[in-house]
Protein backbone atom coordinates (compact mmCIF):
# COMPACT_ATOMS: atom_id res chain seq x y z
CA UNK A 1 0.00 0.00 0.00
CA UNK A 2 1.25 3.59 -0.99
CA UNK A 3 1.33 5.40 2.58
CA UNK A 4 2.19 8.39 1.51
CA UNK A 5 -0.32 8.67 -0.88
CA UNK A 6 -3.00 7.60 1.48
CA UNK A 7 -1.97 9.80 4.36
CA UNK A 8 -2.70 12.99 1.96
CA UNK A 9 -6.04 11.63 1.24
CA UNK A 10 -6.85 10.88 5.37
CA UNK A 11 -5.13 14.48 6.06
CA UNK A 12 -8.29 16.18 4.16
CA UNK A 13 -11.24 13.78 6.10
CA UNK A 14 -10.14 14.64 9.60
CA UNK A 15 -13.03 14.48 12.55
CA UNK A 16 -13.36 16.19 15.58
CA UNK A 17 -14.18 13.65 18.29
CA UNK A 18 -14.77 14.94 21.57
CA UNK A 19 -13.78 13.69 24.76
CA UNK A 20 -16.27 12.92 27.13
CA UNK A 21 -19.88 13.11 28.09
CA UNK A 22 -21.20 11.09 25.69
CA UNK A 23 -24.91 10.05 24.60
CA UNK A 24 -24.95 6.29 23.36
CA UNK A 25 -27.77 4.41 20.87
CA UNK A 26 -27.48 1.01 20.42
CA UNK A 27 -27.76 -1.19 17.63
CA UNK A 28 -30.65 -3.49 17.16
CA UNK A 29 -28.94 -6.02 15.15
CA UNK A 30 -25.77 -5.88 17.22
CA UNK A 31 -28.09 -6.00 20.43
CA UNK A 32 -29.66 -9.26 19.17
CA UNK A 33 -26.52 -11.10 17.44
CA UNK A 34 -23.68 -9.94 19.38
CA UNK A 35 -24.66 -8.28 22.61
CA UNK A 36 -21.35 -8.75 23.89
CA UNK A 37 -19.42 -6.10 21.43
CA UNK A 38 -21.86 -3.11 22.97
CA UNK A 39 -21.27 -4.24 26.54
CA UNK A 40 -17.57 -4.31 26.14
CA UNK A 41 -17.71 -1.23 24.33
CA UNK A 42 -19.57 0.77 27.21
CA UNK A 43 -17.70 -1.42 30.07
CA UNK A 44 -14.13 -0.10 28.06
CA UNK A 45 -14.98 4.07 27.40
CA UNK A 46 -16.69 4.12 31.36
CA UNK A 47 -14.55 1.77 33.10
CA UNK A 48 -10.95 2.16 31.41
CA UNK A 49 -10.69 4.95 30.51
CA UNK A 50 -13.23 6.86 33.09
CA UNK A 51 -15.39 8.87 31.09
CA UNK A 52 -19.15 10.07 31.17
CA UNK A 53 -21.15 7.63 28.37
CA UNK A 54 -24.74 7.76 29.17
CA UNK A 55 -27.06 5.15 27.68
CA UNK A 56 -30.91 5.94 28.50
CA UNK A 57 -33.25 3.11 28.69
CA UNK A 58 -36.08 5.28 26.91
CA UNK A 59 -34.34 4.83 23.31
CA UNK A 60 -35.31 2.79 20.33
CA UNK A 61 -34.48 1.48 17.14
CA UNK A 62 -34.25 4.44 14.42
CA UNK A 63 -35.83 3.15 12.21
CA UNK A 64 -33.21 2.34 9.46
CA UNK A 65 -33.74 -0.96 8.55
CA UNK A 66 -37.79 -0.37 8.12
CA UNK A 67 -36.62 2.55 5.72
CA UNK A 68 -33.86 1.33 3.70
CA UNK A 69 -36.21 -1.81 3.56
CA UNK A 70 -38.86 0.44 1.90
CA UNK A 71 -41.30 -0.17 4.42
CA UNK A 72 -41.77 3.12 6.15
CA UNK A 73 -40.76 6.61 4.89
CA UNK A 74 -37.96 8.83 5.85
CA UNK A 75 -40.09 11.16 7.72
CA UNK A 76 -40.86 8.34 10.35
CA UNK A 77 -37.11 7.84 10.95
CA UNK A 78 -37.11 11.54 11.07
CA UNK A 79 -38.96 11.54 13.95
CA UNK A 80 -37.97 8.84 15.84
CA UNK A 81 -34.56 9.99 15.72
CA UNK A 82 -35.62 13.40 16.50
CA UNK A 83 -37.08 11.46 19.80
CA UNK A 84 -33.81 10.19 20.48
CA UNK A 85 -31.90 14.09 20.49
CA UNK A 86 -34.85 14.53 22.72
CA UNK A 87 -33.79 12.28 25.60
CA UNK A 88 -30.11 13.25 24.90
CA UNK A 89 -31.28 16.74 25.49
CA UNK A 90 -33.26 15.82 28.82
CA UNK A 91 -30.25 14.05 29.80
CA UNK A 92 -28.09 16.82 29.13
CA UNK A 93 -25.73 15.48 27.11
CA UNK A 94 -24.36 16.83 23.21
CA UNK A 95 -22.55 14.00 21.65
CA UNK A 96 -24.30 11.46 20.10
CA UNK A 97 -22.73 7.96 19.44
CA UNK A 98 -24.59 5.81 17.29
CA UNK A 99 -23.18 2.03 17.32
CA UNK A 100 -24.85 0.69 13.87
CA UNK A 101 -23.37 2.04 10.74
CA UNK A 102 -26.39 1.87 8.76
CA UNK A 103 -27.90 4.01 11.97
CA UNK A 104 -24.89 6.52 11.65
CA UNK A 105 -25.46 7.19 7.97
CA UNK A 106 -29.38 8.07 8.64
CA UNK A 107 -28.54 10.04 11.22
CA UNK A 108 -26.15 11.44 9.39
CA UNK A 109 -28.57 12.01 6.16
CA UNK A 110 -31.08 13.23 8.24
CA UNK A 111 -28.81 16.21 9.83
CA UNK A 112 -27.65 16.98 6.21
CA UNK A 113 -31.42 17.00 4.88
CA UNK A 114 -32.42 19.27 7.95
CA UNK A 115 -29.31 21.12 7.47
CA UNK A 116 -30.57 21.88 3.49
CA UNK A 117 -34.11 21.76 3.77
CA UNK A 118 -34.75 23.97 7.37
CA UNK A 119 -38.61 23.54 6.21
CA UNK A 120 -38.64 19.31 6.36
CA UNK A 121 -36.49 19.99 10.25
CA UNK A 122 -39.43 22.13 11.31
CA UNK A 123 -42.11 19.28 10.07
CA UNK A 124 -40.26 17.11 12.11
CA UNK A 125 -40.35 19.31 15.24
CA UNK A 126 -44.43 19.44 14.63
CA UNK A 127 -44.74 15.66 14.25
CA UNK A 128 -42.22 14.84 17.44
CA UNK A 129 -44.34 17.26 19.47
CA UNK A 130 -47.46 15.79 18.31
CA UNK A 131 -46.85 12.38 18.77
CA UNK A 132 -45.04 12.69 21.90
CA UNK A 133 -44.63 16.61 23.12
CA UNK A 134 -41.21 16.65 23.08
CA UNK A 135 -39.11 19.17 21.51
CA UNK A 136 -35.53 18.56 20.81
CA UNK A 137 -32.22 20.61 19.81
CA UNK A 138 -29.12 18.86 17.56
CA UNK A 139 -26.11 17.66 18.78
CA UNK A 140 -22.88 19.13 18.27
CA UNK A 141 -21.14 16.22 17.71
CA UNK A 142 -21.95 12.57 15.82
CA UNK A 143 -20.38 9.87 16.07
CA UNK A 144 -19.64 6.13 15.22
CA UNK A 145 -18.83 3.39 17.77
CA UNK A 146 -15.49 2.84 15.65
CA UNK A 147 -15.18 6.73 15.64
CA UNK A 148 -14.91 6.39 19.46
CA UNK A 149 -12.75 3.15 19.60
CA UNK A 150 -10.20 5.18 16.20
CA UNK A 151 -9.86 8.25 19.05
CA UNK A 152 -9.14 6.27 21.98
CA UNK A 153 -6.89 3.78 19.97
CA UNK A 154 -3.44 4.90 21.62
CA UNK A 155 -4.97 4.10 25.18
CA UNK A 156 -6.28 1.05 24.60
CA UNK A 157 -2.87 0.39 22.77
CA UNK A 158 -1.21 1.23 26.02
CA UNK A 159 -3.48 -1.16 27.81
CA UNK A 160 -3.12 -3.88 25.37
CA UNK A 161 -2.57 -7.58 26.51
CA UNK A 162 -2.48 -9.33 23.72
CA UNK A 163 -1.67 -6.77 20.99
CA UNK A 164 -2.29 -8.48 17.08
CA UNK A 165 0.74 -10.40 16.51
CA UNK A 166 1.38 -13.70 15.87
CA UNK A 167 2.68 -15.35 19.38
CA UNK A 168 4.22 -17.94 17.40
CA UNK A 169 6.16 -16.24 14.35
CA UNK A 170 5.96 -12.65 16.05
CA UNK A 171 4.87 -10.71 12.46
CA UNK A 172 2.04 -8.34 12.95
CA UNK A 173 -1.34 -10.02 12.14
CA UNK A 174 -2.91 -9.91 8.91
CA UNK A 175 -6.21 -8.08 9.14
CA UNK A 176 -8.67 -7.75 6.47
CA UNK A 177 -10.20 -4.00 7.66
CA UNK A 178 -14.09 -4.22 6.24
CA UNK A 179 -16.13 -0.23 6.54
CA UNK A 180 -19.81 -0.57 6.35
CA UNK A 181 -21.27 1.23 2.82
CA UNK A 182 -23.16 3.90 5.14
CA UNK A 183 -20.30 4.81 7.30
CA UNK A 184 -18.45 7.13 4.25
CA UNK A 185 -19.88 6.50 1.26
CA UNK A 186 -22.74 8.68 1.33
CA UNK A 187 -20.77 11.91 3.15
CA UNK A 188 -17.27 11.18 2.86
CA UNK A 189 -16.97 14.29 4.81
CA UNK A 190 -18.51 12.63 7.99
CA UNK A 191 -15.63 9.95 8.46
CA UNK A 192 -12.40 9.22 9.88
CA UNK A 193 -10.28 9.31 6.50
CA UNK A 194 -12.91 9.50 3.79
CA UNK A 195 -14.48 7.01 1.30
CA UNK A 196 -12.17 5.64 -0.49
CA UNK A 197 -9.53 4.52 2.02
CA UNK A 198 -11.30 5.14 5.32
CA UNK A 199 -8.43 5.61 8.53
CA UNK A 200 -11.10 4.78 11.11
CA UNK A 201 -10.06 1.14 11.20
CA UNK A 202 -6.74 1.01 9.43
CA UNK A 203 -5.56 3.21 12.06
CA UNK A 204 -6.91 0.90 15.04
CA UNK A 205 -5.59 -2.38 13.84
CA UNK A 206 -1.98 -0.25 13.32
CA UNK A 207 -2.02 1.26 16.94
CA UNK A 208 -2.61 -2.68 18.03
CA UNK A 209 0.17 -4.39 16.16
CA UNK A 210 -1.40 -5.66 12.95
CA UNK A 211 -1.16 -4.95 9.80
CA UNK A 212 -3.86 -3.58 7.13
CA UNK A 213 -3.97 -5.87 4.42
CA UNK A 214 -4.68 -4.24 1.04
CA UNK A 215 -6.67 -6.43 -1.17
CA UNK A 216 -8.32 -5.91 -4.45
CA UNK A 217 -12.06 -5.64 -3.35
CA UNK A 218 -11.17 -4.15 -0.12
CA UNK A 219 -13.95 -1.54 -0.43
CA UNK A 220 -16.83 -3.84 -2.24
CA UNK A 221 -19.52 -3.79 -0.37
CA UNK A 222 -20.55 -7.04 1.87
CA UNK A 223 -24.02 -7.78 0.14
CA UNK A 224 -25.85 -7.20 2.54
CA UNK A 225 -28.16 -3.96 1.09
CA UNK A 226 -31.32 -4.99 2.89
CA UNK A 227 -33.28 -6.23 0.47
CA UNK A 228 -31.13 -7.94 -1.24
CA UNK A 229 -30.84 -10.35 1.66
CA UNK A 230 -34.51 -9.57 3.08
CA UNK A 231 -36.09 -10.93 -0.18
CA UNK A 232 -35.04 -14.58 -0.32
CA UNK A 233 -35.24 -14.50 -4.14
CA UNK A 234 -32.40 -11.57 -4.15
CA UNK A 235 -30.25 -13.80 -1.41
CA UNK A 236 -28.01 -15.24 -3.66
CA UNK A 237 -26.80 -11.42 -4.93
CA UNK A 238 -26.10 -10.93 -1.02
CA UNK A 239 -24.10 -14.16 -0.72
CA UNK A 240 -21.83 -13.50 -4.37
CA UNK A 241 -20.73 -9.96 -2.83
CA UNK A 242 -19.44 -11.98 -0.07
CA UNK A 243 -17.89 -14.51 -1.94
CA UNK A 244 -16.09 -12.15 -4.33
CA UNK A 245 -14.68 -10.42 -1.37
CA UNK A 246 -13.77 -13.94 -0.31
CA UNK A 247 -12.05 -15.10 -3.22
CA UNK A 248 -9.95 -12.00 -3.60
CA UNK A 249 -8.59 -11.69 -0.23
CA UNK A 250 -7.61 -15.49 0.09
CA UNK A 251 -4.40 -15.01 -1.74
CA UNK A 252 -2.98 -12.76 1.52
CA UNK A 253 -3.98 -15.54 3.75
CA UNK A 254 -5.44 -12.93 6.28
CA UNK A 255 -5.66 -13.80 9.80
CA UNK A 256 -8.99 -11.82 10.97
CA UNK A 257 -11.48 -9.64 9.38
CA UNK A 258 -12.42 -6.14 11.82
CA UNK A 259 -15.63 -4.64 10.42
CA UNK A 260 -17.44 -1.26 11.88
CA UNK A 261 -21.21 -2.46 10.62
CA UNK A 262 -23.21 -5.24 12.41
CA UNK A 263 -24.80 -5.99 9.25
CA UNK A 264 -21.52 -6.43 7.47
CA UNK A 265 -20.04 -8.61 10.72
CA UNK A 266 -23.27 -10.71 10.96
CA UNK A 267 -23.00 -11.73 6.79
CA UNK A 268 -19.53 -11.76 6.62
CA UNK A 269 -19.69 -14.07 9.02
CA UNK A 270 -22.44 -16.37 8.26
CA UNK A 271 -21.86 -16.74 4.79
CA UNK A 272 -18.75 -18.57 5.58
CA UNK A 273 -20.94 -21.41 6.96
CA UNK A 274 -23.24 -21.00 3.22
CA UNK A 275 -20.48 -20.89 0.93
CA UNK A 276 -18.81 -24.19 2.84
CA UNK A 277 -21.93 -26.12 3.11
CA UNK A 278 -22.71 -25.30 -0.49
CA UNK A 279 -19.60 -25.79 -2.49
CA UNK A 280 -17.29 -27.68 0.32
CA UNK A 281 -14.66 -24.27 0.35
CA UNK A 282 -13.33 -22.61 4.01
CA UNK A 283 -11.10 -19.60 4.40
CA UNK A 284 -9.46 -19.79 6.78
CA UNK A 285 -5.62 -20.70 7.29
CA UNK A 286 -6.06 -23.31 9.48
CA UNK A 287 -7.92 -25.98 7.49
CA UNK A 288 -11.55 -26.56 7.93
CA UNK A 289 -11.70 -23.29 10.02
CA UNK A 290 -13.12 -20.00 8.74
CA UNK A 291 -11.39 -16.63 8.71
CA UNK A 292 -13.47 -15.03 12.11
CA UNK A 293 -14.92 -11.65 11.73
CA UNK A 294 -14.97 -9.34 14.63
CA UNK A 295 -16.33 -5.64 15.30
CA UNK A 296 -13.68 -3.11 16.59
CA UNK A 297 -14.81 -3.52 19.96
CA UNK A 298 -14.53 -6.71 20.09
CA UNK A 299 -11.01 -6.94 18.87
CA UNK A 300 -10.36 -3.39 20.60
CA UNK A 301 -11.85 -5.65 23.99
CA UNK A 302 -9.40 -9.08 23.25
CA UNK A 303 -6.47 -7.04 22.62
CA UNK A 304 -7.41 -5.49 26.44
CA UNK A 305 -7.28 -8.74 27.68
CA UNK A 306 -11.29 -9.11 28.36
CA UNK A 307 -12.15 -13.13 28.23
CA UNK A 308 -13.36 -14.34 24.84
CA UNK A 309 -16.60 -16.24 26.20
CA UNK A 310 -17.50 -12.98 28.35
CA UNK A 311 -17.30 -11.34 25.22
CA UNK A 312 -19.58 -13.63 23.61
CA UNK A 313 -17.22 -14.40 20.87
CA UNK A 314 -18.86 -17.90 20.46
CA UNK A 315 -22.15 -16.06 19.51
CA UNK A 316 -20.18 -15.80 15.97
CA UNK A 317 -20.22 -18.37 13.27
CA UNK A 318 -16.96 -18.61 12.94
CA UNK A 319 -14.73 -20.09 15.41
CA UNK A 320 -11.88 -17.61 16.81
CA UNK A 321 -10.08 -20.37 18.85
CA UNK A 322 -7.16 -20.19 15.91
CA UNK A 323 -7.04 -16.44 16.19
CA UNK A 324 -7.07 -16.74 19.85
CA UNK A 325 -4.06 -19.46 19.37
CA UNK A 326 -1.87 -16.64 17.25
CA UNK A 327 -2.61 -13.98 19.71
CA UNK A 328 -1.67 -15.86 22.55
CA UNK A 329 -5.27 -15.50 24.52
CA UNK A 330 -5.69 -17.06 27.76
CA UNK A 331 -9.17 -18.77 27.18
CA UNK A 332 -10.77 -21.97 28.88
CA UNK A 333 -12.22 -24.18 25.77
CA UNK A 334 -15.06 -25.96 28.29
CA UNK A 335 -16.36 -22.31 29.21
CA UNK A 336 -17.01 -21.89 25.60
CA UNK A 337 -21.03 -22.89 25.72
CA UNK A 338 -21.80 -22.11 29.10
CA UNK A 339 -23.31 -18.84 30.51
CA UNK A 340 -23.56 -16.54 33.50
CA UNK A 341 -22.57 -18.44 36.43
CA UNK A 342 -21.77 -21.62 34.25
CA UNK A 343 -25.28 -21.98 33.10
CA UNK A 344 -25.41 -24.66 30.41
CA UNK A 345 -26.38 -22.70 27.05
CA UNK A 346 -25.89 -26.53 25.10
CA UNK A 347 -23.35 -26.75 22.17
CA UNK A 348 -24.66 -25.94 18.87
CA UNK A 349 -24.85 -28.77 15.48
CA UNK A 350 -21.81 -29.08 14.17
CA UNK A 351 -21.57 -27.84 10.62
CA UNK A 352 -20.47 -30.89 7.78
CA UNK A 353 -17.64 -28.68 6.43
CA UNK A 354 -16.71 -25.32 8.94
CA UNK A 355 -15.72 -26.52 12.28
CA UNK A 356 -16.99 -24.39 15.18
CA UNK A 357 -14.59 -25.36 17.78
CA UNK B 1 -24.05 -30.58 0.41
CA UNK B 2 -27.33 -28.03 1.70
CA UNK B 3 -29.52 -26.47 -0.76
CA UNK B 4 -30.88 -23.27 0.77
CA UNK B 5 -32.74 -21.45 -2.24
CA UNK B 6 -29.93 -19.74 -3.38
CA UNK B 7 -26.62 -19.59 -4.28
CA UNK B 8 -23.67 -18.04 -5.64
CA UNK B 9 -23.89 -16.34 -8.87
CA UNK B 10 -21.11 -17.46 -10.96
CA UNK B 11 -18.78 -14.58 -11.95
CA UNK B 12 -18.82 -12.15 -14.65
CA UNK B 13 -15.24 -10.66 -13.92
CA UNK B 14 -13.20 -10.96 -16.89
CA UNK B 15 -9.69 -11.58 -16.66
CA UNK B 16 -7.47 -10.73 -18.89
CA UNK B 17 -4.83 -12.30 -18.38
CA UNK B 18 -6.44 -15.70 -19.24
CA UNK B 19 -7.50 -15.33 -22.56
CA UNK B 20 -5.82 -15.75 -25.92
CA UNK B 21 -5.64 -12.19 -27.34
CA UNK B 22 -3.90 -12.97 -31.02
CA UNK B 23 -7.26 -12.61 -32.63
CA UNK B 24 -8.91 -9.84 -31.46
CA UNK B 25 -4.76 -8.34 -32.12
CA UNK B 26 -5.00 -9.06 -35.69
CA UNK B 27 -8.61 -7.51 -36.07
CA UNK B 28 -7.22 -4.51 -34.22
CA UNK B 29 -4.03 -4.63 -37.12
CA UNK B 30 -6.24 -5.04 -39.78
CA UNK B 31 -8.89 -2.83 -38.66
CA UNK B 32 -7.88 0.51 -36.19
CA UNK B 33 -11.17 1.54 -36.30
CA UNK B 34 -12.04 -1.22 -33.73
CA UNK B 35 -10.21 0.77 -31.57
CA UNK B 36 -12.00 3.90 -31.73
CA UNK B 37 -15.69 2.53 -30.53
CA UNK B 38 -16.94 4.33 -27.73
CA UNK B 39 -19.84 1.83 -27.51
CA UNK B 40 -22.51 4.32 -28.22
CA UNK B 41 -24.95 1.72 -29.58
CA UNK B 42 -25.83 3.82 -32.32
CA UNK B 43 -24.86 1.07 -34.96
CA UNK B 44 -27.56 -1.47 -32.42
CA UNK B 45 -30.26 0.77 -32.52
CA UNK B 46 -30.33 1.36 -36.29
CA UNK B 47 -29.72 -2.38 -37.03
CA UNK B 48 -32.43 -3.66 -38.92
CA UNK B 49 -31.90 -7.27 -37.84
CA UNK B 50 -31.96 -6.63 -34.32
CA UNK B 51 -35.55 -7.25 -34.48
CA UNK B 52 -35.75 -10.49 -35.15
CA UNK B 53 -31.88 -11.80 -33.82
CA UNK B 54 -29.73 -10.73 -31.66
CA UNK B 55 -26.95 -9.01 -33.75
CA UNK B 56 -25.81 -5.96 -31.89
CA UNK B 57 -22.59 -4.73 -33.27
CA UNK B 58 -21.44 -2.65 -30.21
CA UNK B 59 -21.88 -6.07 -28.04
CA UNK B 60 -20.07 -8.06 -30.79
CA UNK B 61 -17.01 -5.56 -30.25
CA UNK B 62 -16.81 -6.02 -26.50
CA UNK B 63 -17.02 -9.21 -26.75
CA UNK B 64 -14.37 -10.30 -29.35
CA UNK B 65 -12.22 -7.67 -26.73
CA UNK B 66 -12.95 -9.86 -23.82
CA UNK B 67 -12.46 -12.95 -25.45
CA UNK B 68 -16.05 -14.56 -26.07
CA UNK B 69 -15.48 -14.83 -29.74
CA UNK B 70 -18.18 -17.87 -29.90
CA UNK B 71 -20.92 -15.58 -28.59
CA UNK B 72 -19.98 -12.51 -31.10
CA UNK B 73 -19.38 -14.92 -34.26
CA UNK B 74 -23.54 -15.76 -33.84
CA UNK B 75 -24.23 -12.63 -33.79
CA UNK B 76 -22.13 -11.20 -36.52
CA UNK B 77 -23.61 -13.90 -38.21
CA UNK B 78 -27.01 -12.51 -38.42
CA UNK B 79 -25.60 -9.39 -40.37
CA UNK B 80 -27.05 -8.97 -44.02
CA UNK B 81 -24.31 -6.03 -44.41
CA UNK B 82 -27.10 -3.15 -45.46
CA UNK B 83 -24.23 -0.78 -43.96
CA UNK B 84 -27.38 2.04 -42.07
CA UNK B 85 -24.42 1.47 -38.71
CA UNK B 86 -21.74 2.63 -41.20
CA UNK B 87 -24.20 5.81 -42.12
CA UNK B 88 -25.13 6.66 -37.91
CA UNK B 89 -21.00 6.04 -36.44
CA UNK B 90 -20.31 9.06 -35.02
CA UNK B 91 -16.56 7.53 -34.65
CA UNK B 92 -16.68 7.06 -38.49
CA UNK B 93 -15.80 3.52 -38.10
CA UNK B 94 -16.53 1.48 -41.41
CA UNK B 95 -18.21 -1.11 -40.01
CA UNK B 96 -19.47 -2.98 -42.86
CA UNK B 97 -15.42 -3.24 -43.43
CA UNK B 98 -15.26 -4.37 -39.97
CA UNK B 99 -17.70 -6.79 -39.56
CA UNK B 100 -16.07 -8.70 -42.68
CA UNK B 101 -12.59 -8.38 -41.38
CA UNK B 102 -14.07 -10.32 -38.41
CA UNK B 103 -15.13 -12.74 -40.53
CA UNK B 104 -12.57 -13.32 -42.21
CA UNK B 105 -10.24 -13.36 -39.08
CA UNK B 106 -11.91 -15.25 -36.80
CA UNK B 107 -13.02 -17.86 -39.76
CA UNK B 108 -9.11 -19.02 -39.26
CA UNK B 109 -10.68 -20.20 -36.00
Amino acid sequence: MNYEGKKRIWSEFQKEIPDDRYFYARSCIRQNFNPGAEQAFLDIVRNRFGKDFYEDPLHTTCGGIAYHSDTTPEETSMTIIARQFSLMNQAGYRNFVVSCVTSFGLHTEILQTWEEHPEIEAKIHELLWKACKREFTKPDFLMHSSDMMYHYRFLISEQARYPLINVHTGEPLKVVEHIGCHYSKIFPSKSVGGAEYPRVLAGLVEALGGSVVDYPERRHCCGFGFRQYLVKANRGYSLTNTYKKFESMEPFHPDLIITNCPGCNYFLDRWQYVIAETSGKTYGDTPGYGIPVLSSEEVSALVMGYDPWDLGLQMHQVAVEPLLDKMGVQYDKSRKYKGVGGKDLGIPASPANIRIF
Amino acid sequence: MIDFGYGISPSSAINLDKFDRTMFEELAREEPDVLKCMACGSCAASCPTAGHSDMNLRKVILLLGRGREDEALRMVSHCMLCGKCLIVCPRGINTRHLILSVTKIYQKK
